[in-house]
């Protein structure tokens, strides 16, 4: 495969804050159409490997390319084509969802946002509290309009951080369901960040396993869970974290 | 999508804000009013005993107009942004095709349409009130009204910067930086009445240009060409270094990952 068969190239990604390594020496790429989970505990730099895709954080080293774009110098260029939503990053609280929708409807030049807002309020039924101030939903709420946000230009490639932490198992379901079509309608590219392994064993095509800032595995869930021996995703995560990766490999190692 | 569109989109967001918080424009119209009431009082009161007041009636109603335009710019122009702060909403406007620049375009733009909401109805009420006009300095008012936004403006960018660097712990700065200024503004008195090296001081405030020139149509019905450019000069170097000190920050938050955690 060359560079131009993948949607996002990130190669020697490293990110030191004030002498300690956050994201150390990382490369992968992802393929159009994909789902790709990124995983580790607390800390390990999920986050922040993020926050440099997005731009919103400056490398210490490396080159990430999203969309044939270098993110560092040209990230402008790709913005309107990408998106990104957390439960971590907040909406003006005292505009209502309606009013928020259209202020970024505008922000991403969509063109018909009328029609484009009332479809993602059938989609993510967020009729019964357009109206409603933000901050007066409950999280639950609240993370459906962060998705609706999220998909408001219809994005190519699309970056999330837990986006169904705060949901009932009913409405994680429901929106992983709506992700799904959305990516299966356009062909869109997911990367996300994720601590719901179920999530991850049912949407990622791919899983980049990280710990202490760097990529420690990679691969498809069915094979994680065949190369760490372990039973689910829930496990290898497990194995990861607490760094028994090694001591698997090393006791498979025949003598 | 042009900038154009993505700066309108920000200014709608900011509208929205006020239509939906009547606090806060009640807060935009009463000190203002306030002011000029109080201000008004003074005049009437100092005009029986001081030749200088009576030979000017409204110098002090002016003033404290002129005085408003900037700090309504200024804080209007910073409190805009700290919405954003308060929100948490930086990390989500920044990977939005929104540009830093396009960002400050919209905080102009609000702070103007804010100082005028503020400061028209209590220019007006000063008509019936103390029979004084602040448009009966006609185009001079327009000339000081331009210089004293832009360095609201330009004090505003110098704000930001520490926002963004050092997040909600200076947001008291919006309110306090700009009376830093205020006792060498002249806006009360002229420049010359204070100690020497604080004159030297005085004049490199584009305020105190303002204000001189101000008392200078109402006393001698002159408009001062040489204050009016000192002001333009100095605050274009206000501008221009405000705008750096912004970029600066910008760069920085990006850097150490402060545009996530801005707010906290």
């Amino acid at each position: 495969m060359t560079d131009t068969d993948f949607i996002i190239t990130v190669s020697g990604l490293t990110k030191i804050f004030d002498g300690i390594t956050a994201v150390d020496n990382t490369s992968f790429s992802i393929r159009p159409g994909t789902t790709t989970g990124l995983l580790g505990g607390n800390g390990a730099g999920k986050t922040t490997t993020i926050a440099m895709l997005l731009g919103l954080l400056t490398p210490t080293q490396g080159q990430i390319r999203i969309l044939g774009e270098d993110m560092v110098r040209n990230r402008h260029r790709v913005l309107e084509r990408l998106n990104f939503s957390s439960p971590y990053v907040d909406l003006p609280k005292r505009l209502s969802v309606r009013e928020n929708l259209n202020v970024y409807a505008r922000l991403y030049g969509v063109l018909d946002s009328r029609a484009r807002i009332a479809a993602l309020t059938e989609d993510f039924a967020l009729g019964a509290f357009l109206a409603k101030p933000y901050g007066d939903l409950s999280s639950g709420q609240k993370t459906r309009v962060l998705l609706a946000k999220a998909l408001l230009n219809k994005p190519t490639v699309l970056l999330m951080d837990e986006p169904t932490a705060s949901l009932d198992p009913e409405t994680a379901d429901w929106v992983r369901a709506r992700l799904e079509t959305y990516q299966a309608q356009t062909g869109a590219t997911y990367f996300l960040a994720s601590h719901n392994m179920a999530e991850v064993e049912r949407l990622c095509d791919d899983v980049l396993m990280m710990r202490a800032g760097a990529l420690v595995d990679q691969g498809s869930p069915t094979q994680l869970i065949e190369r760490h021996g372990r039973r689910d995703m829930e496990e290898v995560f497990l194995a990861v974290a607490r760094g028994e990766t090694a001591k698997f490999q090393q006791s498979k190692t025949p003598s | 999508m042009t900038a154009y569109g993505r700066i309108s989109a920000l200014i709608l967001r900011y509208l929205y804000l006020l239509r939906s918080s009547w606090p806060r424009l009640i807060e935009m119209l009463y000190w203002p009013i306030m002011q000029m009431i109080i201000w008004g009082f003074i005049s009437r009161h100092l005009a029986s005993s001081s030749v200088w007041v009576a030979s000017a009636a409204g110098v002090f109603i002016a003033a404290v107009l002129l005085w408003d335009v900037l700090f309504r710019a200024q804080i209007s122009f910073s409190l805009s942004f700290l919405e954003e702060v308060w929100s948490r909403n930086l990390a989500t406007l920044f990977i939005s095709p929104l540009r830093p620049h396009e960002l400050v375009a919209a905080l102009i733009s609000i702070s103007l349409i804010r100082t005028l909401v503020g400061i028209i109805p209590a220019a007006l009420l000063a008509i019936p009130l103390y029979h004084y006009s602040i448009f009966e300095l006609g185009l001079p008012l327009l000339a000081f009204f331009v210089n004293l936004l832009v360095l609201g403006w330009a004090i505003g960018l110098f704000v930001i910067a520490l926002l963004l660097r050092f997040g909600q712990g200076a947001e008291s700065l919006c309110w306090v930086t700009i009376f830093m200024m205020a006792p060498i503004s002249a806006i009360y008195y002229p420049v010359d009445i204070l100690p020497d090296w604080l004159q030297t001081i005085a004049w490199m405030a584009p305020p105190a240009y303002v204000f001189e020139g101000m008392r200078a149509v109402m006393f001698e019905g002159v408009f001062r060409f040489d204050l009016f450019v000192g002001a333009i000069a100095l605050n274009l170097v206000y501008l221009v270094l405000g705008g750096c000190a912004f970029l600066y920050s910008f760069h920085v938050a990006r850097r150490r990952g402060l545009l996530l955690n801005v707010g906290e």
